[in-house]
């Protein structure tokens, strides 16, 4: 009995091992052949750090990048801002004209495929263009209306689902003491479901930084963010300078998500 | 006093719902409208290249000219109708593959011992942060034919010559999979963490083998996980566009790719829109029955 369970425990975790494997395995062999000196990707060429030095003198890439971080900046923030008050709607008021609606369309961008919401929101912009004259042609202003309004859903998800959890009694006695509801959201709601605006702040940001199909509609030639620019070389097959833009890309969330660790954990 | 409260309230709430609302409506509902209205139109050789649907005849009587020929058009060319079974195939492997493999690891981490359960499943999580775009990039180096994984197997001496994964429908399957693991995850992670366990005892108790307590007990009850995972991945997969494109070959034909060729390479904006609107129609259902599922998870 006892060594047939743990016979089972042990395949359990085996499969559980291969997935890890799966998981990880691509993204390791990228960064280990950013340093491959040969141009051949899978033939081993001996160390080099050729690529990351070539990567520094690629303009292209570094407007671009510039650009998408700017975009992910905002578009966070934004999408934080809008978020947290669908939260608040969707937990605390409950009931209201339209609420069905209003559930409905904070949950569909989280299923909706991206290429749809990409081609609607353009020909939207380009609606708009014809009959109020604004936004005027496609630019950064457009991806970062487009980014928060996909961004905002996922937001929305993270913040719900703290605020549903939070004790309620602490608002009822601030009010109780005669504080008005904004005070009471100020100073006693949004540091309690602080950790889950600064998860949703940056769940938007890599969201937005990574959105290819999205950026692609409503960008105009003048604005051309870091996945689209990767997105045409990755086109034309695989070059050791896409490995090291990757492996730079994955060093920079690794950083990021290790001090949003450290954050959360200090706020525990 | 009171109904100045109250009404001081009403008014407090409208300021809070309101941006949310508004910008839904005015940057979500609104988008949708246009599609529906544009795939209504006919292409023209202008900028925006459709016609208006609405024009005002001489006599000043407001027209409303409905163009269904795009619609007719998808029916006609074969091209759309092989995309869709050929979407709905892809997808619907894909999500299997995916809850075969995701479920067994849900399962792990969520018997494992309490103090390793976050951690495991952070590691589950962790490459969902890094791109899409990288993550299926890096399977192009593998995969194709002088890749890693032909390189590995001729080193073996499994294989002579390299296999052809690259550019087939198996390379988007795993790139799919690979892509969407996380989401399947999560949700059975959370179904199966919550399960009383001491269900499990009883039917031990009672002589009941393992391997039939988790289809009669386990599985049933983990059943709004598998539901939500399956259509958090089948739903965005069948519009899926990067995957097809970078791992697929010519031959995978995927609505996302289709719609993306209208649009960029035909400028063919009115087809494009009623492709996206066909699309939009045959996951209205999944949708609803993804949003059912989450509002019992709730409601529990």
């Amino acid at each position: 009995m006892n060594a047939s369970l743990s016979g089972r425990a042990a395949s359990l975790y085996t499969m559980l091992a291969l997935g890890y494997a799966f998981l990880y395995l691509p993204i390791v062999l990228l960064v280990i052949y950013s340093f491959n000196a040969s141009r051949l990707v899978t033939v081993w060429g001996g160390f080099s750090t050729h690529w990351y030095a070539e990567l520094l003198h690629d303009d292209k890439v570094l407007d671009a990048a510039w650009l998408s971080l700017k975009v992910a900046v905002v578009t966070a923030t934004g999408a934080t801002v809008l978020g947290t008050l669908a939260s608040v709607l969707l937990v605390r008021f409950k009931r209201y004209p339209g609420s069905t609606l209003f559930a409905g369309m904070v949950a569909a961008p989280l299923v909706m495929p991206e290429i749809i919401t990409g081609l609607a929101m353009l020909l939207m912009f380009v609606a708009m263009e014809q009959t109020i004259g604004w936004p005027a042609g496609r630019s950064m202003t457009t991806i970062v209306i487009a980014h928060i309004t996909f961004c905002l859903s996922f937001v929305t998800v993270v913040v719900r689902s703290r605020l549903a959890q939070m004790d309620m009694s602490l608002e009822e006695a601030a009010m109780d003491l005669g504080a008005r509801p904004l005070k009471v959201f100020l100073v006693i709601t949004l540091p309690l479901i602080a950790p889950a605006l600064m998860a949703g702040w940056l769940l938007a940001f890599t969201l937005s930084v990574d959105d290819l199909v999205i950026s692609s509609f409503v960008t105009g030639p003048s604005a051309t963010t870091l996945p689209i620019v990767i997105f045409s070389k990755v086109r034309l097959g695989v070059s050791p300078e896409i490995n090291a833009l990757a492996s730079v890309f994955v060093a920079f969330v690794g950083c990021a998500i290790a001090l949003g660790g450290t954050l959360s954990r200090k706020q525990d | 006093m009171s109904a100045r409260g109250t009404l001081k309230q009403k008014v407090g709430r409208f300021l809070v719902a309101l941006p949310p609302y508004g910008w839904l409506v005015v940057f979500f509902l609104l988008p949708f409208l246009i599609v529906l209205k544009i795939s209504l139109s006919e292409l023209q050789a202008a900028i925006p290249p459709y016609k208006a649907i609405f024009a005002w005849a001489e006599d000043g009587i407001l027209q409303l000219r409905l163009n269904f020929g795009n619609y007719s058009y998808l029916f006609s060319d074969e091209l759309y109708a092989l995309a869709y079974l050929n979407s709905l195939k892809v997808a619907a492997i894909s999500t299997a593959l995916t809850l075969l493999i995701g479920y067994p690891m849900a399962y792990t981490i969520a018997r494992s011992p309490a103090r390793y359960r976050n951690p495991l499943l952070m590691l589950v999580v962790l490459p969902f942060w890094t791109s899409l775009l990288i993550r299926v990039y890096s399977w192009m180096g593998i995969l194709k034919n002088e890749g890693l994984l032909n390189s590995f197997l001729m080193w073996l001496g499994i294989i002579d010559s390299p296999i052809q994964i690259m550019e087939t429908n198996t390379a988007v399957y795993i790139g799919i999979v690979y892509s969407y693991l996380p989401y399947m995850i999560l949700p059975l992670y959370a179904t199966l963490e919550k399960m009383d366990l001491t269900l499990l005892e009883a039917a031990a108790d009672l002589g009941c083998p393992p391997f039939k307590a988790f289809l009669k007990i386990t599985l049933p009850l983990s059943m709004p996980g598998v539901i939500a995972g399956t259509l958090l991945v089948f739903i965005p997969a069948v519009g899926e566009f990067v995957i097809p494109d970078l791992l697929g070959g010519p031959d995978t034909l995927m609505i996302g790719k289709v719609i993306w060729a209208e649009f960029f390479d035909n400028r063919d904006w009115p087809v494009a829109s009623a492709v996206a609107v066909a699309i939009l129609i045959l996951l209205v259902v999944p949708i609803m029955l993804y949003q059912r599922n989450e509002s019992r998870a709730e409601a529990k």
